[in-house]
């Protein structure tokens, strides 16, 4: 202890005192807030810039959610609208078959009945010129019997001979 | 410097000793338990260790 | 770098500059210094004498040619408050003379050196002279403000200190994140922050970071300059440890809150018989032995640092005759180099400490009690703590 005394120097503590109060007052004002200030505003910048980064990332991930659920939504739309142009088509094909199916039969019907009422005019056709012909056989047999009778039966062979019957 | 202030500097010594040394060993002991734990450890082993030295420099000095 | 340069360039002027006077001025030094130290006495006493402040640079003697001890260094300035009021020389008047016996005459009265202190002789005295306990009789210490070694070298840390970091606060004012040097600095102003200042103070940690840094860089700056071959002895000077526990406890005395005082004081909680008693322990901590444990711990681990590395260094002279030069040198060239490095690792300890225990102190005295808990539980383990600091 006694020592520590003699070895103390209040002249070296008055300096040391001095020189300590000069320096922190110079350093705290010169240095330490400065850069205290600096590292903090740095500090708040970069917790600042990861916070948006974070928002940022958030933001993209709804946006990826969302376009993705676009995206789902047109697909089912487009399946949707493609299965009913599908139904369209079929119902039209359908629609457009059965129609020429009818006018189809309608065409085959009118054709038979045409077909029926030509043959109908045909045979009565056919009927009237056989009564004709008949009626002329009839009536030249008629005009040869007036003059020979062979030669009455001879054009009845003939002309029976001639005919023929379509 | 006189034989009895040597005998209890060589008292002060010993028991710093003892007291530094429980306190390292207490020290690793827990940082081999919790190695996570080492920086914390570490700072609160320094400052009873400061502690504990600046007991026995005070009764050092208060011999000498 | 550029910063770093530049200081490094600015040490180097003014060590040319200095050392240009100091040889010049060491030219007429006499021949009444002992000469070169080689017995286990002499190492001890140079040792001694390392440890004190000195009133001179001193780098190293040698003897010449013809005999003449010529010491390499420069004087520095003495300043001293004596009874004929202040007087100023330099201190190469004392021609490297430490046993009193060369005395100078200045400001109309007389001193001598005795020691690395200076004495003032007693009016009529022409010599000092001793009592059989080699205490002067005719001559008194004098207040010395002298720029003694140690004050150079607290001056110097304090320029460097204000280089660096007063170069890395310009930086900031063009860019956000320092390069060269400060880009060192940074992270130890970011570490001294963020683990000593806020965990030990707490919130209101921002109005004492000032004095914590400063306090952290000078005495770490200060005990690496003590490792250099200069042999700067600063924070091993027990007035400049007992100057920075008391800038501590100033700081947490005046800082302390309602709470710090109460609990000190007349504590919630405790046997009101005991409460005096208790006060009585907790203003003898507060003020005695928290001081004097900061102080003596940096003083004692400076002292003995330096005491240790010049032993191991001073084998290379005691134990020439039992190992032979070669193996002597080696020897203490080992050893010293391990030590160095240890004490490297004290160099920064300490100054960790020394701010940690500050801030500790300081974080006691700031800290806003929880009054939520109830003040029966014995003792807080801060306060108990506190008494053993």
């Amino acid at each position: 202890m006694e020592q520590l005394l003699n070895d103390f120097s209040p002249g070296l503590f008055v300096m040391q005192t001095l020189i300590m109060l000069v320096l922190i007052f110079i350093m705290a004002k010169y240095a330490w807030k400065p850069i205290m200030n600096s590292v903090e505003k740095r500090e708040e910048g970069i917790k600042d810039a990861l916070e948006a980064a974070e928002a940022a990332k958030k933001e993209m991930q709804n946006v990826t959610a969302d376009s993705e659920k676009l995206l789902r939504e047109a697909k089912v739309e487009r399946d949707a609208l493609l299965k009913e142009a599908r139904e369209i088509k079929e119902s039209i094909i359908a629609e457009a078959k059965e129609q020429a199916q009818v006018e189809g039969d309608k065409v085959i019907k009118q054709a038979q009945a045409t077909i029926e009422a030509e043959k109908k005019a045909a045979v009565a056709d056919i009927k009237s010129q056989v009564a004709n012909l008949s009626v002329e056989i009839a009536e030249k047999v008629i005009k040869e019997e007036l003059s020979n009778k062979d030669k009455q039966l001879k054009l009845v062979d003939d002309m029976l001979g001639d005919i023929k019957l379509n | 410097m006189t034989v009895p202030n040597l005998v209890g500097a060589g008292l002060i010594v010993i028991g710093a000793g003892i007291g530094l040394g429980k306190i390292g060993g207490s020290a690793m002991e827990g940082i081999a338990r919790q190695p996570e734990a080492t920086g914390k450890i570490q700072t609160a082993m320094i400052i009873i260790a400061a502690l504990l030295e600046g007991l026995a420099f005070g009764a050092l000095f208060l011999g000498k | 770098m550029r910063v770093f340069k530049r200081s490094i360039d600015l040490a180097a002027t003014l060590f040319i500059l200095l050392f240009s006077i100091g040889v010049s001025a060491n030219s007429s030094s006499d021949e009444k210094e002992e000469g070169p130290v080689n017995t286990q006495e002499e190492v001890e006493g140079y040792i001694l004498h390392h440890i004190k402040d000195s009133h001179d640079f001193h780098i190293f003697s040698y003897t010449n040619s013809e005999g003449e001890r010529k010491h390499i260094g420069f004087p520095l300035p003495v300043i001293v408050w004596s009874s004929e009021g202040l007087v100023t020389f330099m201190s190469s008047r004392f021609h490297h003379d430490d046993s009193g016996h060369q005395v100078v005459e200045a400001g109309g009265t007389r001193f001598v050196k005795l020691h690395s202190k200076i004495y003032e002789l007693n009016s009529g005295a022409d010599e000092i002279s001793f009592d059989e306990g080699h205490h002067p009789v005719n001559a008194h210490k004098v207040l010395d403000f002298s720029i003694t070694k140690s004050v150079f070298g607290m001056l110097l840390i304090g320029i460097l200190m204000f280089v660096w970091f007063g170069g890395l606060a310009r930086q900031y004012k063009s860019k956000q994140i320092p390069t060269g040097f400060g880009r060192i600095l940074e992270p130890l102003v970011i570490y001294v922050r963020d683990e000593i200042a806020e965990p030990n103070i707490g919130k209101k940690y921002r109005q004492f970071t000032g004095y914590l840094l400063t306090v952290f860089f000078f005495i770490w700056i200060l005990n690496l300059l003590g490792l250099t071959p200069f042999g700067f002895n600063v924070t091993g000077q027990i007035a400049v440890t007992a100057a920075l526990a008391i800038f501590t406890l100033v700081i947490y005395t005046f800082k302390g809150n309602k709470d710090y005082w109460q609990h000190m004081l007349w504590m919630p909680g405790v046997p009101v018989l005991i409460r005096p008693v208790l006060a009585i322990i907790e203003l003898a901590g507060a003020f005695l032995i928290k001081p004097f444990s900061l102080l003596v711990r940096l003083f004692a681990n400076i002292s003995a640092g330096h005491i240790v590395v010049m032993s191991l260094i001073a084998i290379l002279i005691t134990m020439k005759s039992e190992l032979t030069v070669f193996g002597s040198g080696l020897l203490s060239f080992v050893l010293s180099l391990f030590i160095t490095l240890i004490e490297l690792l004290v160099a920064f300890l300490q100054a960790y400490i020394f701010t940690m225990l500050s801030a500790l102190f300081i974080g006691m005295a700031v800290a806003e009690h929880d009054h939520g808990h109830d003040h029966d539980e014995e003792v807080d383990a801060e306060d108990v703590r506190a008494d053993f600091i």
